[in-house]
């Protein structure tokens, strides 16, 4: 039986790139493939109104797509996009149950189905190629692709003590290696150890893993492989071969998910191409004609065009330079900056993007010394020592970190302390001195009344002051961490990921705060963020990171598309124009 | 009617003083109301843990500062007791009898607990998120070092050293004619026959237990609380952190020196070489007890707990005893007394960051 459902969402999609499949095929084989479609139309895989939130916060709305027997879906978009989200409900990830299910059906060949473990999608024929390799390094290929599942033959030893004594099948498990490395017809060595492997060649034996595990009386063979990432540490001629070899599996019928920031391969290799951005489907388009730009351009946009703001125009030539970077690289792990010089000029804001990895995120860090960092940190023309968070608060310089829980807050403490704590040790406020500045005693009236005034102006919403700061939303923590920063009344204020993790009504209260503060004290922001649109709301100039350099500085009036561009390292033709 | 609303309140009030001290303050309880009936004399027992309470406590309180600053509980508390024995020896050595003595012995153990807990400090930072562990085995080789010491130290006063060779210091020294009793007869009241305040030894605690608590409302303090709480957060405001623990590990480390000193005056003797072996882990059990976490402990901790996990050590052996008619008080206080660390060590788990 058939739901109405179903039946809406038979539209066919006819694409070229099926019809060269097949004629590689024999004829025969050809009307075969026509008659099963013609039998069958249903989809592999289909999706339908998939939506999930954490705690009340959306990362997912009213996803529907379907994917046919053999064909590659490159599906892109920004970090936070909810890619991974929609994978991990596809292999039912732990990670989903635990946090209260979701909604909507996954139906894979018009069946719904609901998957408690990645275990149970695996049975169903799902495969998946994480970005990090899960490989034992002392053991050869052929050992890789079927751990745990070899093929055993019998000693008297096992008749003695069970099935535990068996043996392995060698002659079966080079076999079966040899078929699956077959498959993808490219020079894996199966019998080479994974320690000695190149990148690549670990790439293939995963996907050789996934390839190898064939129909059994209990689980499905290998119909839809999900590759996470899977060139990103490969040479481009690796990345080539890998390419050739998914072409070759979705001609054998193997359907492909390909996520990947890499805009050529997906257009090179995809039928079909799925843009997601704020946790919906922005476009799915069939990969034809598509040009780069188009599809960086629906990643990081949200309505082109519409969302410029009106630019303040920030007069640059006739305000001194408040700090300036030379030459910083800092060893942040997964973060790492290679060589940043910027100058921040005073009053202004500054953006700095990219993409999750390139290194943005290790430039405040680094500046405040929290993490080993090299290069001169020239501050109102005197050079900031770097490595020690004193010199860079005692300076008049602030930082409210991307970690909220592990640096930014004290969750234990109330927050009278979390907000006063800094500026009382920085700069003696909040204390009643006796003995001349020997004892220096804490202020609890004063640290009350400015959390108090705090509380008010950011709108923090708390049962009292007393509160402690873990049982606040993440929204409100992030609040109060801004206060924490205003309190200490910084010349300049490093933000890092202002509202990662918080709802949209928090995050328009945090941006519009920031902008306040600018405004009305004058202080000079530098606010770091994943979300490009949230940087060309606020800020007068973005600055893009790449491989842990500047790519770019751009005004923050410029297309969106440009800055989708120099995000994914493509050098664009206007940067000159916009170094202002 | 409100019956849902009164459990509620109920189970509120239960959570936040924390069920099992409610389950050890009614079994001390009921231990305090069968002690007549068994022929134990109330006044007696009350009086013996009052001072066992002032006996114990400013070692509990040494506990305090390192909590407070992540430092997790003073395992290592013997190196404490070691510079307060160290000021004691030296004091009688000095050999000027009277309250005297007593200062003398909290000046002398001052710059060793300084030192020592100068080095303790420094190499606490070098284990971060072992201290707990290395703490111990500080303790214990401190010991085992000191056992050393204590023969080869050139102490000659009478009263200390071996009668028959004249060197090396006995292994039970008393402080009668030095400072016995002399916080405890101050100011002390009696009450009964059988029932005496230690006024002047619980006065000694307050006065202790109310510089510290003024030390935590201090910049410095608050510092100290905000390490503990979360070191990274301390470290982006600007705080050293190694400096600070180390300040907190002097301080502990002291207060274990002045702790001794105080179980001194009212015991009677110094107990050298192995004496200082297995005083961590009461205090530890005490602080526990009265409430404290890994990284959260306050004055009130100390004082319920000292209280709790003394008055059980206190009573058990003698109602028992008198309830079964065999000498079990031994045994009995070592089932109870570890039994009470065993459970309050497993409370580390609630602790979350």
């Amino acid at each position: 039986m058939l739901s109405p459902f179903v039946a809406i969402s038979f539209k066919r999609n006819d694409n070229v790139g099926m019809t060269v499949v097949w004629a590689d095929k024999s004829h025969n084989q050809v009307l075969k493939d026509i008659k099963e479609m013609h039998e069958n139309e249903t989809p592999l895989l289909e999706m339908k109104h998939i939506s999930k939130d954490f705690f009340g916060n959306k990362v997912l709305t009213d996803i529907n797509f379907s994917l046919k027997k053999g064909e590659i879906l490159g599906l892109v978009g920004e970090n936070g996009a909810g890619k991974s989200t929609l994978m991990k409900i596809l292999f039912g990830m732990d990670e989903i149950h635990q946090t209260g299910g979701y909604g909507g059906d996954v139906m894979i060949n018009g069946e719904k189905v609901q998957f408690s473990s990645p275990i149970d999608a695996l049975a169903k024929g799902i495969g998946m190629v994480h970005q990090e390799f899960s490989l034992l390094p002392d053991f050869t290929a052929t050992e890789n692709i079927l751990l745990n599942r070899e093929p055993l033959k019998y000693t008297v030893f096992s008749e003695l003590f069970g099935e535990r004594l068996n043996i392995l099948d060698r002659e079966q498990m080079n076999h079966i290696s040899e078929r699956a490395i077959g498959r993808l017809n490219v020079p894996l060595d199966k019998d080479m150890l994974v320690s000695q492997m190149p990148v690549g060649h670990k790439q293939f034996t995963e996907i050789a893993r996934e390839l190898s595990k064939e129909a059994t009386d209990v689980t499905e063979g290998i119909k839809l492989l999900v590759l996470d990432e899977p060139t990103a540490v490969l040479s481009e001629q690796e990345a080539d071969s890998l390419l050739k070899a998914m072409r070759l599996l979705s001609e054998s019928g193997i359907s492909i998910i390909f996520i990947s920031h890499r805009l050529q391969e997906i257009i090179d290799v995809c039928n079909t191409i799925m843009v997601m951005r704020d946790g919906q489907i922005i476009k799915t388009v069939p990969s034809q004609g598509i040009v780069i730009a188009d599809i960086a351009r629906w990643m990081v946009g949200r309505d082109v065009g519409s969302s410029k703001r009106e630019s303040r125009g920030f007069d640059y030539e006739n305000t001194p330079v408040l700090l300036s970077l030379q030459n910083l690289w800092v060893d942040m792990p997964g973060e790492i900056v290679r060589d940043v010089s910027l100058d921040i000029h005073k009053g202004e804001i500054l953006g700095i993007g990219g993409m999750a990895g390139q290194g943005k995120l290790g430039i405040p860090n680094g500046a405040m010394g929290l993490f080993p960092a090299g290069g001169k940190v020239i501050f109102e023309g005197k050079e900031i020592a770097l490595n020690n968070p004193r010199h860079f608060l005692d300076a008049g310089m602030a930082f409210v970190s991307e970690d909220r829980r592990g640096v930014g807050l004290l969750l234990d403490e109330s927050l009278e302390w979390n907000i006063s704590f800094t500026a009382m040790q920085i700069q003696e406020k909040y204390l009643k001195q006796y003995l001349g500045g020997l004892l220096k005693w804490r202020d609890q009236v004063a640290i009350e009344e400015e959390t108090e005034s705090y509380v008010q102006q950011l709108e923090i919403r708390c049962t009292s002051t007393k509160q402690r700061a873990k049982e606040l939303s993440g929204g409100n923590q992030q609040k109060v961490c801004l206060a924490k920063a205003f309190a200490v009344g910084p010349k300049l204020l490093f933000v890092s990921e202002p509202t990662r993790g918080i709802d949209i009504g928090a995050k328009s209260l945090v941006l519009k705060a920031l902008r306040k503060y600018n405004e009305e004290s004058g202080t000079t922001i530098v606010m770091i963020s994943s979300e490009l649109e949230e940087l060309r709301a606020i800020c007068d100039r973005v600055a893009i990171i790449s491989d842990g350099k500047v790519f770019g500085v751009l005004p923050a009036t410029t297309d969106s598309a440009e800055f989708g561009l120099l995000m994914i390292g493509q050098q664009s033709q206007i940067l000159e124009g916009g170094s202002v | 009617m409100n019956l849902q609303e009164l459990t509620s309140s109920a189970k509120g009030l239960v959570k936040s003083f924390g069920l099992p001290r409610i389950i050890i303050g009614l079994f001390l309880l009921s231990l305090f109301i069968t002690a007549p009936f068994v022929g134990v004399n109330i006044g007696t027992s009350l009086s013996d843990t009052f001072n066992r309470f002032g006996m114990n406590a400013v070692m509990v309180l040494a506990m305090v500062p390192m909590i407070h600053s992540g430092c997790g509980l003073n395992f290592g508390l013997p190196l404490g007791i070691i510079a307060g024995l160290l000021g004691a020896t030296i004091s009688l050595q000095v050999n000027i009898p009277g309250p005297t003595s007593f200062l003398l012995a909290i000046l002398f153990a001052t710059p060793f607990a300084v030192i020592l807990g100068w080095g303790y400090g420094q190499l606490l930072n070098r284990v971060k998120g072992g201290e707990m562990m290395i703490a111990t085995y500080v303790g214990f080789s401190s010991v085992a070092f000191m056992c050393i010491m204590w023969l080869l130290l050139p102490f000659n006063n009478p009263t200390m050293v071996w009668g028959y060779s004249g060197t090396g210091l006995r292994t039970t020294i008393s402080t009668e004619g030095y400072y016995l009793h002399v916080l405890n007869d101050f100011l002390s009241i009696q009450l009964t026959d059988h029932l005496t305040i230690p006024t002047g030894m619980l006065l000694f605690f307050a006065l202790l237990a109310f510089i510290i608590w003024a030390f935590l409302h201090t910049k410095t303090g608050t510092a100290m609380t905000a390490v503990g709480s979360n070191s990274v957060f301390a470290r982006a405001s600007g705080i050293n952190v190694d400096k600070v623990r180390t300040l907190s590990v002097i301080m502990s480390t002291w207060l274990g020196a002045i702790g001794i000193l105080v179980y001194q005056q009212s015991f009677g003797f110094i107990q050298l070489y192995m004496g200082p072996f297995y005083m961590a882990l009461p205090a530890v059990s005490a602080i526990l007890i009265g409430g404290a976490s890994v990284n959260k402990a306050s004055i009130l901790n100390v004082v319920i707990g000292t209280f709790l996990f003394q008055g059980i050590v206190t009573m058990t052996p003698s109602v028992m005893n008198s309830m079964i008619h065999t000498d079990m008080s031994e045994v009995i206080r070592i089932v109870v007394s570890n039994g009470m660390i065993l459970y309050a060590l497993t409370r580390k788990t609630e602790v979350i960051r």
